[in-house]
């Protein structure tokens, strides 16, 4: 598995792309966190990053899609799998040494947020003024966050050879779970009666209880059953392949 | 025994793509698995190395079922698939290394080190293998498929597609590694097969037609026709007709009688002959192979 999840790594960065990807990520990041007014920081007179939390699930829909959508569509376009496939590794070593190995780009990405973090953190008046707490919760609800969008994005991946198709299903799917639940909850005849189920369906419910810094083990076990749903998915999707 | 298949079947829709197949290797036999395109061949393959695990019949490998060992049998097996499928952005050395590792093997540089010299790869090793040449691709694929030193080789048509002197490069480089191994290549030139190994698994429409020494191959490739006569009594005077090349004497009054091309068919020369000579024919008859149709189909 390990030995996926280090080629998984130095292959992202051995194409342009993958420079591209992250440097547009950050460069958008920060036009919206200092630039715009609508969410710059400098105009918000509070020191927090809820800024940072609250665009980042957008960006994510974008980035996380766009670091998954070779991995196995490309090698199932090229014929690698077959090669993966007949090596001593099982179906799981190849799953999750993609998985984690996009997850770590994805920490790798968010992790120049962190000068924010610092930024914030200085300009506070006194210095240091900031809920820490609340920063590492959100930071977490980042990384739950992030795990379900990758395992989305895999398994949109395992569906296609084409990598445009998997990023475009990955981000629609990913979409569809964060925002679209909250959407058909907000429809007038849900109101006051099953809305707030509707709610607790979508992944953007979860993602902002534990990004409030407290972590309820039910949003953990959602994310979680989440995560190893469409792992699942991914695997049965692989075994499928594999018998023709 | 290295390679043992039993009834291996495989099905597409109504399709067969294989058809009740079974054959046995021996240790360190080097077997060609020879037929035209849609054969069988890659599936037979795709089976043998553990990818495919929904088929019918049985198959082992070192004594393993390929369908319930897949790890350790994995180990012990090296696979090239057909068209030799590589990360082009990889260099051969990382793209290697990667391999050693997925194996687990001890002491990953000095694998790579020997490999690269195994397969000649010394002077490109720093390369991308998208800036690899078909012939030099072909020798990552094959490092690739025995960094890990496995006892069993399944090559899939490891020859297609390569010009005439990676050809002669790339068959020389499996004569060499074939000393040590068990091997099952594939392939649909005749030639090669005869250059390359002893024995000759013959494969058309998902069918094993023949599974025969490469000698067979032979009269084949020169046109020769095989005539079988049977006489009253023995003949022992010189066969002398024209096109005649080699006079097998089968015991009871019999002969087989190889001939070359000729211009007039050989069995009515035989005819004449036999008469002349004051002979008696009890029987006249061309021994045709069960596999001549797929030669042609080879050859055409
Ligand atoms: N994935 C598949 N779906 C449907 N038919 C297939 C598939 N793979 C192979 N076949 C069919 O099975 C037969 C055998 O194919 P294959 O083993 O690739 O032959 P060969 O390697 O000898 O050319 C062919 O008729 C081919 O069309
Ligand atoms: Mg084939």
């Amino acid at each position: 598995m390990w030995a996926i999840f280090r080629k998984e790594i130095t292959n992202f960065f051995s194409s342009l792309t993958g420079y591209v990807v992250i440097g547009v990520f950050l460069t958008f990041l920060s036009l919206m966190m200092w630039v715009f007014p609508e969410y710059s920081l400098l105009e918000y007179n509070y020191a927090t990053l809820d800024q940072l939390f609250e665009i980042a699930p957008m960006i994510f829909l974008f980035l996380i899609p766009a670091i998954c959508m070779r991995s196995f569509s490309e090698e199932k376009q090229i014929g690698t799998l077959e090669i993966l496939f007949t090596k001593p590794l099982t179906e799981w070593d190849i799953i999750l040494g993609k998985f984690f190995g996009a997850l770590a780009l994805v920490g790798l990405a968010v992790l120049p947020t962190l000068i924010y973090y610092y930024s914030v953190w200085s300009l506070g008046s006194p210095v240091g003024n900031i809920d820490s707490g609340e920063v590492i919760g959100s930071y977490i609800g980042l990384l739950f966050l992030g795990s379900i969008f990758v395992a989305i994005s895999l398994y949109a991946s395992v569906l296609s050879n084409n990598q445009v198709i998997a990023f475009l299903v990955a981000a629609f799917v990913c979409f569809l779970v964060y925002y679209g639940f909250e959407f058909i909850s907000a429809v007038p005849s849900f109101v006051g009666t099953i809305d707030d189920v509707l709610q607790k369906v979508g992944i953007g419910f979860h993602y902002r209880s534990i990004s409030r810094g407290a972590i309820d083990s039910r949003d953990v076990i959602y994310f979680l059953s989440g995560v190893v749903l469409f792992l699942f998915l991914t695997r049965n999707q692989l075994i499928e392949n594999r018998a023709n | 025994m290295s390679i043992q298949v039993q009834d291996l079947s495989k099905q597409y829709g109504v399709q067969y793509a294989l058809d009740q197949v079974s054959f046995t290797v021996e240790k360190g036999q080097i077997v060609g698995l020879l037929g035209p395109n849609g054969a069988g061949k890659t599936t037979t393959m795709k089976i043998i190395s553990g990818y495919m695990s929904t088929f019918g019949g049985e198959a082992h490998v070192n004594g393993m079922d390929v369908r319930s060992d897949p790890i350790e049998l994995k180990k012990q097996i090296g696979y090239l698939p057909e068209h030799n499928p590589l990360y082009l952005d990889m260099y051969i050395r990382e793209y290697l290394t990667f391999i050693a590792r997925i194996y687990r093997l001890e002491a990953v540089n000095s694998k790579v080190d020997h490999i690269i010299e195994r397969t000649g790869l010394t002077r490109e090793q720093h390369k991308k293998i998208g800036s690899l040449s078909k012939g030099y691709r072909q020798r990552v694929g094959l490092a690739q498929a025995m960094i890990h030193d496995p006892s069993v080789l399944i090559l899939d048509e490891p020859t297609s597609g390569l010009d005439p002197n990676q050809l002669v490069e790339i068959r020389q480089l499996i004569r060499d590694i074939a000393t040590e191994k068990t091997i099952i290549f594939s392939s649909h030139i005749m030639q090669e097969v005869q250059a390359l190994c002893e024995r000759v698994l013959i494969l058309n429409q998902g069918q094993l037609v023949a599974d025969e020494r490469t000698e067979v191959l032979e009269r084949v490739l020169h046109k020769q026709r095989k005539i079988v006569v049977e006489l009253t009594q023995s003949f022992e005077g010189n066969w002398s007709i024209e096109g005649i090349q080699e006079v097998l004497s089968l015991g009871h009054h019999r002969y087989g009688l190889v001939f070359g091309k000729t211009n007039i068919d050989p069995r009515l020369a035989i005819f004449d002959f036999v008469t002349r000579q004051g002979h008696k024919l009890l029987e006249l008859r061309e021994e045709k192979s069960s596999i001549e149709d797929v030669f042609q189909k080879l050859t055409t």
